[in-house]
């Protein structure tokens, strides 16, 4: 079982960068009057930031890592792991953390690569960072988590357009001795397709008939180039494995539930994470959401509400689940965390 | 599990559609309020008060509020 514990790794640093462009979902017009006020209260997504052409998630993390590199005036040679978790890489090749490398103007002595995750990558992508770090006495490393969803969705399908938003994060860490992070990770890949972009990758390369638009039912218009997300499977998975995997978590790491300072969850939908913070059997007040104003910014959306909404507490949990199906959680202590305001590209 | 408890928290569910329009024979899916978001709300309210489990399947092969108190009762 991936329970996990990775010591000597401090958390210093987040920032997170959201486009200055908002779409408010009280314009949407595939949804009428009762069903926008509807969706607005109960999924809880009112506001959401859309790039312009040609901003990418990788702008947005490098705005985020360089407000957070001017602000410790770090010497840049002391970053040496550069993790980029994206689904909406700048290109199919190169992966996009060298550019992002160059970019920040980080030395050759810096390993730099990307990982493909979505909705947990940003708890994936702390353990990922941590374990390397871990064994790198004197280094630091920058997780950069992001995603600009809004280029991959159909506006012509009210499935998946009122709930994308776009947001990059940035993290720094570093080795320093006594600190403990605790994991769990989890997969399920039975269900892959839940949320997919189907055409476009190697295993159905981009033909003109992905352009084609198709109706799937009423409001739901989209070709093979965009999201599709069956909202009701994430629904139940989320209720079926989220719970279970804090639990774990937390028998693993022996952190009594009361214990918990603070809770920060993929901002995924307010009727299903409340559903998912009530079995847990956290109180309200210590689980903060950005819905409202962030809507689902997918692997950004934790260090977003971070942003929004700082903690300096000793034990915070971290929980990300949706695509793949991919979840895990994390404990983490961020009594020491230097949290940006939210920026704006 | 009584049927009429699960009809009176499905109708609570609902907050345009009259309560009396509703018995275990309505055809959920021909109330002029349901769409996808009172589906995740009627999965929302039978894991919050039956504790039980309402699939995407389950919703999408069931046509009556009977149908769906079917599918739970059996779990």
């Amino acid at each position: 079982m991936p329970l996990f514990s990775v010591s000597n790794i401090l958390i210093e640093s987040i920032a997170a960068c959201v486009p200055s462009q908002t779409e408010d979902n009280q314009s949407f017009e595939l949804l009428n009057e009762a069903e926008r006020n509807l969706f607005i209260k109960t999924i809880g997504i009112r506001y959401r930031k859309i790039v312009e052409t040609g901003v990418t998630a990788a702008d947005l993390c490098t705005k985020a890592a360089n407000a957070i590199l001017a602000k410790n005036n770090l010497n840049r040679e002391e970053i040496q792991v550069l993790i980029f978790v994206s689904q909406t890489p700048d290109y199919l090749i190169p992966f996009t953390a060298c550019t992002i490398q160059d970019k920040l103007g980080l030395s050759k002595n810096c390993m730099a690569f990307d990982i493909n995750l979505g909705c947990s990558g940003y708890v994936y992508g702390l353990s990922i960072i941590s374990a390397l770090l871990q064994n790198m006495p004197g280094a630091k490393g920058l997780l950069l988590v992001g995603d600009c969803s809004s280029t991959c969705i159909s506006m012509q399908d009210k499935s998946v357009a009122p709930l994308f938003s776009d947001a990059g994060s940035a993290t720094l860490l570093e080795y320093k001795e006594g600190e403990q992070m605790h994991f769990h990770l989890q997969t399920d890949g039975k269900e892959f397709d839940d949320i997919i972009i189907r055409d476009g990758g190697m295993k159905h390369p981009f033909v003109s008939d992905s352009l084609l638009y198709k109706e799937i039912a009423a409001g739901q218009v989209r070709n093979n180039l965009h999201m599709k997300l069956d909202g009701m499977k994430i629904f139940n998975f989320a209720l079926r494995e989220v719970p279970g995997n804090v639990a774990q978590l937390l028998e693993y790491s022996a952190t009594p539930k009361e214990q918990i300072d603070k809770a920060y969850f993929h901002q995924a939908n307010l009727l299903m994470n409340e559903r998912v913070r009530i079995k847990i059997g956290l109180s309200e007040e210590k689980v903060p959401y950005t819905l409202y104003d962030y809507g689902n910014t997918s692997s950004a959306s934790i260090p977003l509400t971070l942003c929004a909404y700082p903690t300096h507490s000793q034990t915070v949990l971290l929980s990300g689940f949706g695509v793949g199906l991919s979840w895990g959680s994390t404990l983490v202590n961020l009594e020491e965390a230097d949290i940006l305001p939210i920026l704006t590209y | 599990m009584e049927i009429a408890f699960f009809i009176e928290n499905f109708k609570d569910c609902f907050n345009e559609t009259a309560a009396d329009s509703i018995n275990e024979n309505t055809i959920f899916r021909d109330l002029e309020e349901w769409n996808s978001m009172m589906a995740l709300i009627i999965i929302a309210m039978i894991d919050a008060e039956f504790g039980k489990v309402l699939t995407a399947d389950n919703i999408r092969e069931s046509k009556t509020v009977k149908d769906l108190f079917n599918c739970i009762a059996t779990q």
